[in-house]
This record gives C-alpha cells, structure tokens and sequence, in this order.
C-alpha cells in the first residue's frame, strides 16, 4: 500500500474514488470519458502505471461495461465510473451482472438530465441506478454525503458486491466529484471484515457453463427466487442511514446525498433553536432502509419533508416506504438538477 | 455424428445439440472444436457466445463457456482476456451480433490487436428472431424484413466482415472466411486462430453457414444457396490484414 496505515489528505471526490479502489485492491478499471468523472479514470491511470494496474479506455460504456464483468468473471477486482448518459448504456451491463450474479462495481457521478443536459451536478440518476434494468433492481446503491464516505462506501461497495454477488453503485454527484475535501485515507486490509471474497468464477478447476438465456418461463421463475431471496436476506444487513433527533418530533426532513449535508446542517440549526425537527438520510438508496424510516417518521409526528435535486426521485422511494402510515403532512422540496443549500431547507423546514 | 468423429472437448450431455436439422452451427463448432483438440488447449478454454442461435452453444463443450448479451460478446472475453492473459478465449456470435449491434467492439477490438478469437456465424440472416434482414443479407434475398428482396439502394451492399477489417487491424493479426461447405479448411482457419491468440493477436473467422429453417429450403436448396449464391459474394479464404492508409 503506496499510504501509511493512515493519512489524511485534502484531495477531489474524483481522486477520492480512484484512491478508494486502490485501497480495496482493484485490478483494472474499464471506462469511458464522461463529464464529471473524467477524474476517476485519470487518476486511475496514473495508479495503474505507478503500482501495476490495469486500464482500459474503451469505444463505450457498454464495452466498460462488459469488459469490467469478463475481468470480474476470471475473479479480478474491477470497476468502472459513468454519469448521465453512460449511466443509461451501463443499465445493460448492469443487468447480465444481476442476471448471473457477477460484483460489478461502478461509481456514478450524477449530472444534469434528461439527456446530455449538463455536466454540473443533480441527483436525477437515483431510480436509474436502483431500477434502470429489465429486471427486479437487484442491486445496492450507496448515496454518499461527504469524501470519507465516498472512500468508505467504494471500499464497501467492492466487498459487498463480492459477498453478496449483486451489482454495487457508489452514487456521487458533480459536485462530490469536483470539490476538494479533508479525509483521513486508511488501508483497510489493516480493518476487521475488509477481505474482499473475489474467486474465479471461470478459468478454475472445475469447468462452468454459465446461463444467461432460458427457454422455459418457469426455469427462469426457480432461478428469480433464488436470487430475490439472497436479495431480501440480506436486506437487513445491507440497509444503511442516519438518523438524527428523537421522539417527539414535529417534522422529518429527508434528503440523501450531498443534499442529505445541507439538510443535516439545516436540522441541526433548528434543533438548536430548540424546533424538534429530525432528519434522516437514507445510506442504501436500493435496498432502501425503510423499516428504520417509519419508525424515524412516527418519532416525527407522521410529518414529512423531501429534499432533492430532482423531481421526487428520492420522494417516491420515501413514499412507498410509508405507504402503510397516515401521515399528517407530506411537503417536497424538489429542485431538479439545481444545487440546494442549507437555507433554503431550513427556509422549507421551519414553522 | 459417430462417437469416434465427436472431437474430445465435446460435452456429450449436450448432445444431440439443439440446433435444427441442416444448420451450420453444428459445423462451425465442431471445426472449433477439433482445433481445440489438436491444440490441446481445452483446460485453458474459455467460450463466450452471443445471443442468437449462438446462444444455444452455451452448453456445447466440455470447456468454461457463458452467454452474455446479444453484441456484447466482443468485450466481455476482452475483460476475461487482459484480467488473465493464459486463457483462450472465443467470441462465438452471428452476423447480426457481430457486425450490427455490435460492430463498434469488432472494429475497436481488431483496432488494438487484443489477443481473442472471434468467430461469426455469417448465415445472411437474424436466424433466432425469426429470420429478418441482416448486415449481411444478399442483394434481393427474402427476409421477414426484405419481403420484396434486400433492395441495396435502400439498405446499403450486404456486408463484408473480414475485408472489412483489413484496414482496422495490424499485419500481425488473422482475417479469414471460411465455410460449412469445407470443414476441414474452416478447421484450419479456426485452428490458425487460436494459434494467432496464443501468439498474442487478435485473430477473426466469418463462417459462411446455413439456417435451412428461416431460408425456407430443402437440403439441396440450402446447399445451393450456400455454396452458389453466398459463396458468388462472399470469398473465402485468407486476407492480410494491412491497416494500410486508406488513399482517397
Ligand atoms: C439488445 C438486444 N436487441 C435485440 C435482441 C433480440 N435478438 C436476439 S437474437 C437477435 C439476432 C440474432 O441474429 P444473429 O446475431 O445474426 O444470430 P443468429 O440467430 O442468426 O445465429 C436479436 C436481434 C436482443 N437479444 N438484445
Ligand atoms: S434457426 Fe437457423 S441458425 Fe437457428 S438453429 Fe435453426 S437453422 Fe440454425
């Protein structure tokens, strides 16, 4: 490892993730050049010449795509970075890795939509990341709100998908990507747990004919449940948020990602004026972690707001999850592909 | 097919095979699969094919083989080959799979000279789907989608793989075009293929085969067809691979 045990450093989001992958030991990165994660790949570059990794700029996404779930198939950790578009033509490769169970890990750093749009920032790729594919979204989508927990969750990305063998998202944003931030770096072979299960799949001693075309309906419906049962057993280890305030509250703001900050800090200027306002930020966007959010919205009074940075894509998850509540009031604040501040959800939030 | 003509890397459990009676497929894999024999390779194999008929192979020899996505075959034995070099890896995929939805991974796999094996199954048609027109469909040939025969005003000239790529790939790589009507040769070609990998160079095989059950053809017909009019077209045989500059 290039770091000591521990280091902290004051890098992009971008460096961030391609350090990340370092740490985790990732073999190779395949990608293609996308407005705002150009800076994975480069980095990545950089670290594949200095400690002996392999990278690959390919003709597209979908080819990043692939490529990641061949190196994946011979048990090499690999990855790949996208946004907007790219995220779209990866929904495919997404979907053979849920289909035949393979630990594809990408980072999604979210820009403007529908479209080419821009290539600033929103929070518009969420129910493309959670349900893009011509399947169930047997997937598992980090949101991260800050540098560390960019590190944290690519890390963790890495192992889970290798455990769990579902496809992992670490979801960024533009401006997670861009910006500078103090983190502390760490080797986390040094952590309890951090043993990444990466064996062949193919290319061992025992020869494998993987599936992936079925000509019976019910063939495919025996496999579906077994992968769907993985899937929901591990639901409760999987799901991941924070939570802050307690009972007796008036009101939850809800935000995740980088709005998930600005919200944090909004509540917490409330609480401090004494306003019992909660906040709770969904980690896992998919699966969602919604037991730990009813019981978050009951400590609320049943009152909810929504913060994002599209047009309820993050509302919808949090609507299903409370379908079984009566709730005194839903509000959303819903800013699609526009930033939003700390003042303006205490602005929403307060009486 | 006699158990003593049935090459070694066979999986016996998946024979009789499934494609229909008078297709090519059969033969293009088993010339495959006599140049695995003869190369001894079958412990390091890994087979990848496309969807489409192709798909059906998934289970065809004793080697590590997998389906993956309809184009998409090209890059994932890319992945398996740069993450562990000591594999043999072959893309076995059809015409449609190959030169349409998928092209931009030929032309940019051929480009880099990465080390796999590819081979496309050139029946003229989009077979698995129910037999519409492909990128390599003849001029005035009958498809679901060419009903009237394949107009080339409207739909461009029937597409030719391996020529295609004598610009695209390096001197050192291997183009050729072989045909069900010549196992042995097709063999030979596959055989030089695999070998072309082991060297280190991409290597590419278009197969002229046939799909008696979407040409709507008895067997003399689907001889002739395939030997007549495909064969009129589509030259076997070996081309250099130059990437020379292509000259106005
Ligand atoms: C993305 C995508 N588009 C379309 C299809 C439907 N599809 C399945 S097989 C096939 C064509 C197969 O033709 P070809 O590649 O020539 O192989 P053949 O069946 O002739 O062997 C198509 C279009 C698909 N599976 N995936
Ligand atoms: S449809 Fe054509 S290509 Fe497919 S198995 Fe039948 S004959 Fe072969």
């Amino acid at each position: 490892m290039e770091f000591r045990d521990e280091e902290r450093v004051f890098i992009t989001g971008n460096e961030v993730v391609a350090r990340a992958a370092q740490a985790a030991g990732a073999g190779y990165l395949f990608g293609y050049p996308i407005t705002p994660q150009n800076e994975i790949m480069h980095h990545w570059r950089h670290i594949a010449s200095q400690a002996g990794r392999g990278f690959l700029q390919t003709e597209d996404e979908l080819s990043a795509g692939f490529a990641t779930l061949g190196a994946v198939l011979t048990g090499k950790i690999a990855f790949s970075a996208t946004a907007g578009p790219g995220t779209i033509l990866f929904q495919e490769p997404l979907s053979m890795a849920e289909a035949m169970r393979l630990p594809l890990v990408i980072i999604v750093q979210q820009r403007g939509g529908p479209s080419t749009a821009t290539v600033i920032y929103s929070q518009q790729e969420v129910t493309l990341t959670c349900f893009g594919g011509n399947g169930e979204g047997l997937r598992i989508v980090y949101s991260t709100s800050s540098h560390q927990e960019l590190y944290d969750y690519t890390i963790k990305a890495f192992r889970n998908a290798w455990k769990y063998r579902f496809p992992a998202i670490v979801l960024g944003d533009g401006y997670q990507a861009k910006m500078r931030e103090e983190l502390i770096l760490y080797d986390p072979s040094s952590r309890a747990g951090s043993r990444i299960p990466n064996e062949p799949i193919i290319g061992g001693e025992q020869v494998v004919h993987m599936q992936n075309a079925f000509s019976v309906e019910e063939e495919l419906g025996e496999k579906l449940l077994i992968d769907l049962e993985d899937y929901n057993r591990a639901i409760p280890v999987l799901v991941e948020h924070e939570f802050l305030g307690g009972a007796g509250g008036r009101l939850l703001v809800v935000a995740h990602g980088i709005v998930g900050r600005a919200a944090r800090q909004a509540v917490k200027e409330l609480q401090a004026r004494g306003d019992r306002v909660n906040f709770f930020r969904p980690i896992t966007l998919r699966p969602f972690p919604e037991e730990h959010l009813v019981k978050a919205c009951q400590q609320s009074g049943n009152a909810v707001l929504v913060a994002e940075s599209a047009e309820g894509q993050l509302g919808r998850l949090v609507r299903l999850a409370l379908a079984d509540q009566v709730l005194t009031s839903f509000r959303s604040y819903y800013r699609p592909g526009l930033g939003i501040t700390s003042e303006e959800i205490l602005e929403e939030a307060r009486l | 097919m006699s158990e003593l003509s049935m090459p070694r890397c066979y999986n016996r459990e998946s024979k009789p095979h499934r494609f229909c009676p008078g297709c090519g497929h059969g033969l293009v894999l088993k010339a495959l699969g006599m140049a695995i024999d003869e190369l001894d390779i079958s412990s390091r194999m890994v087979f990848a094919c496309d969807i489409g008929c192709s798909l059906l192979a998934w289970n065809f020899f004793s080697v590590d083989s997998l389906q993956t996505h309809h184009g998409r075959t090209l890059p994932v034995v890319v992945g398996i080959k740069r993450a562990r070099p000591e594999l043999v890896t072959v893309a076995y995929m059809g015409d449609g799979g190959g030169y349409a939805i998928g092209l931009q991974h030929l032309v940019s796999t051929a480009l880099r000279n990465d080390p796999v094996t590819v081979i496309v199954v050139n029946n003229t048609t989009y077979a698995m789907t129910g037999g519409q027109m492909a990128p390599t469909t003849l001029e005035g040939q009958h498809t679901k989608t060419s009903p009237g025969g394949r107009d080339i005003e409207e739909t461009g000239a029937p597409f030719k793989g391996p020529e295609s790529l004598i610009g695209v790939a390096p001197p050192e790589s291997y183009l050729a075009r072989g045909t069900v009507a010549n196992v042995i040769r097709l063999k030979k070609m596959i055989r030089k293929g695999l070998e072309r990998q082991l060297r280190g160079d991409f290597a590419f095989i278009e197969a002229l085969s046939t799909c008696p059950t979407n040409w709507r053809t008895d067997a003399a017909g689907t001889w002739g067809f395939l030997e007549h009019e495909m064969g009129a077209y589509y030259q076997v045989g070996e081309m250099a691979a130059g990437r020379e500059p292509i000259t106005p």
